[in-house]
């Protein structure tokens, strides 16, 4: 029992880690109706931004303390990701309005093909860390009620309170701001949303900046997991059955999604994985997914597709 | 002047209906192909050979096949390195366990086993559509990709998991210089060209079209949506998987599951959008850009006399390489074969004004 609440833990928690990712695909997705492969790319240039401008600014400004340092380096990297997703807005998508959603598809790989490299270029391709002060050693719980009690991961639960923080700020200010608002209706209607004055390439750097702030959590707190190096950017295949799990347009699903994804992967691979010689880690989520949409095409949460001729 | 159709008549319905209807688009292709089965078997050099135009004919193989389904049918697939993989792997194991097995026997054996496992995970298309189906395609790539790693019977229990096939022959017939290679791979890509083409002009053909376009219209005429979705998994990754033998035994020799990984998809998925959706002459024009593109772009720099370390060079490539994706999707969404139809249409008038 000890054992299946630990897995259970150790899912939820990398769950979490996965919905901050899907989350990232899912405001684009509802605000643009672009669904954007780069976001992996975005959360590899964040972090790398965020690990090389850590090491740097000290450097030049002369100075020595860490959490000046990490301030400094999150606010130029989140800078960054601001002026990405404006060259990003000027340069591809205004120019590819009411395109059909392949082309916008190819695009977004096209543009984190042209982040991956320009990331590497601009950062260097070592393995970097990101030192936040995350706590690494794991903590136990619950010994009264368990014999051994649970072996938890400070990290990852420090990590999933974050994102929870920040899946709650981002509905907040999706419900109750006035940039939230237009957001909302921008994703209902393009065409409705601009006649009445809202402007539809302001909205789309805000979303891109908004989904590069996801980016950015999410590199950092998976950089400083596993370091920063070029196989951050393909975390983002893994939350990908999150999002089809879920539903495209659903934020509550990419959550739910992540959550469900992360527990069933850990104990797939713990209880099914000998039967199959292990490492299903890699395919479990797709077929669950793929198992998933057989019964309901539209994801958990996602809207319903109704067909018209 | 040179490109005028006037005082070509049809005269008969065999005429009406050829693939090629202008006398000067016969002639070109008679012209391409006496350059590509005569002159260049003797004027090519061995590293053009092995480097840019066996690959160039696999992959264009494949973005033919992956062409039909993405193109033709309207249904998107991530997972073509998948079904690559599967007819590599199974006309290997056909090779490997049954004596005597002829290449071309396991090469369409091959074919035949991607073609299950396409219809299999095209099963899923007749509920969901669109990006959703991109997604649930990358199950087959993830699938693949770690059935060929862990399942050691697939690889004949080799013990690095890498798999290799030496002493290719057909009809007694030796493949193993690079010109015999080439030669080998040219005609499977021509039959296959010529065999899908005249597939689209069918009432499959049709019918897949038709789907594409819209599919709850065309299940209202009388089309039935299951048949023509899975016909076009099934041909699609018939022709996939031929062309996977193909890369494997031809070109690569000895490969691991990594020679079909994702980014061969994406690759593939990258020609047919750049060569032009739903076009069987776009599929060469999107191999031919994607294969030569990145070799161009790493020799620029050493001709250029600029020293750069390998890495930059490569991230500077993939730098190039995704702006200009994007500037192509910009400049002209439906791909090189697009722009060479425009050309035409210019040339027909040319040098007169209308």
């Amino acid at each position: 029992m000890g054992f299946f609440l630990e897995t259970l833990f150790g899912g939820l928690m990398a769950g979490m880690l996965y919905s901050l990712i899907a989350l990232g695909f899912v405001l684009i997705y509802k605000a643009s109706g672009v669904f954007n492969f780069a976001q992996g790319a975005m959360v590899l240039f964040a972090a790398l931004a965020m690990a090389r401008f850590a090491e740097w600014i000290p450097k030049w400004l002369g100075f020595d303390n860490l959490i000046l340092a990490n301030l400094l380096a999150f606010g130029v990297a989140m800078a960054l990701m601001v002026v990405l997703a404006w060259v990003i807005e000027r340069l591809c998508l205004s120019k590819l309005v009411n395109q059909e959603g392949i082309t916008l598809l190819m695009a977004t790989l096209g543009i984190s093909y042209f982040l991956d490299g320009l990331g590497q270029t601009l950062f260097g391709n070592d393995i970097y860390s990101i030192n936040v002060g995350m706590p690494k050693e794991p903590a136990m719980i619950l010994e009264g009620t368990f014999q051994g009690g649970l072996l938890i991961s400070k990290e990852d639960l420090v990590a999933a309170l974050i994102a929870a923080g920040l899946v709650l700020a981002l509905a907040l200010f999706f419900q109750k701001t006035t940039t939230g608002r237009a957001l909302r209706a921008v994703a209902d209607d393009h065409q409705a949303a601009q006649s009445i004055g809202i402007p539809l390439n302001r909205i789309w750097v805000i979303v891109w900046s908004v989904a590069g702030f996801a980016a950015l959590v999410a590199g950092i707190i998976w950089g400083s997991k596993l370091g920063v190096q070029f196989s951050l950017s393909l975390v983002a295949l893994k939350a990908l059955p999150v999002v089809i799990l879920g539903g495209l347009t659903s934020v509550p699903g990419a959550i739910l999604g992540g959550l469900i994804i992360g527990v069933g992967e850990k104990l797939s691979e713990i209880y099914l994985g000998s039967f199959f010689g292990g490492g299903i880690e890699i395919w479990f989520a797709y077929v669950l997914a793929l198992g998933f949409l057989l019964v309901r095409p539209q994801g958990l949460f996602g809207e319903k597709i109704i067909d018209r001729v | 002047m040179l490109y005028r159709e006037n005082g070509q008549f049809k005269t008969s319905y065999a005429a009406d209906q050829q693939i090629f209807p202008i006398a000067q688009d016969r002639l070109a292709i008679g012209l391409l192909l006496l350059v590509a089965f005569v002159v260049m078997p003797m004027a090519g050099s061995e590293y053009l050979f092995r480097a840019v135009l066996i690959p160039f004919l696999i992959l264009a193989l494949a973005a033919l096949g992956l062409n039909i389904l993405v193109g033709y049918c309207g249904q998107i697939s991530l997972g073509t390195g998948a079904f690559m993989a599967v007819g590599a792997y199974a006309a290997y194991n056909f090779m490997v366990r049954i004596d005597g097995m002829p290449l071309i026997g396991a090469m369409l054996l091959g074919g035949l086993t991607a073609t299950v496992v396409g219809v299999l995970f095209g099963v899923p298309s007749l509920r969901i559509k669109g990006l959703y189906l991109a997604v649930a395609t990358l199950a087959a790539q993830f699938f693949t990709d770690w059935a060929f790693l862990r399942i050691s019977w697939f690889t004949n229990n080799s013990t690095s998991g890498s798999v290799s096939v030496a002493g290719l022959n057909v009809f007694g017939l030796p493949i193993e210089s690079p010109v015999a290679k080439y030669l080998f791979c040219l005609t499977v890509v021509c039959v296959f060209a010529l065999a899908a083409k005249n597939l689209t002009r069918t009432a499959t053909g049709r019918q897949w079209m038709a789907i594409r376009d819209m599919d709850v219209a065309a299940a209202v005429i009388g089309i039935r949506p299951v048949y023509a979705k899975l016909t076009a998994f099934a041909v699609s990754s018939f022709i996939v998987g031929v062309a996977g033998v193909l890369w494997a035994f031809v070109h690569l020799g000895a490969w691991e599951p990594a020679a079909f990984s994702i980014d061969r998809s994406f690759q593939l998925l990258f020609m047919v959008i750049i060569g032009g959706l739903g076009s069987i002459m776009g599929a060469f024009f999107g191999a031919a850009f994607i294969v030569v593109l990145p070799i161009i772009l790493d020799q620029v720099p050493h001709l250029l006399g600029i020293p750069l370390s390998t890495a930059t060079t490569s991230h500077l490539v993939h730098m190039i390489f995704g702006a200009l994706i994007v500037f192509f999707l910009i400049a002209e969404p439906h791909g090189l074969a697009k722009l060479w139809s425009i050309g035409k249409q210019k040339l027909r008038l040319w040098p007169f004004p209308h």
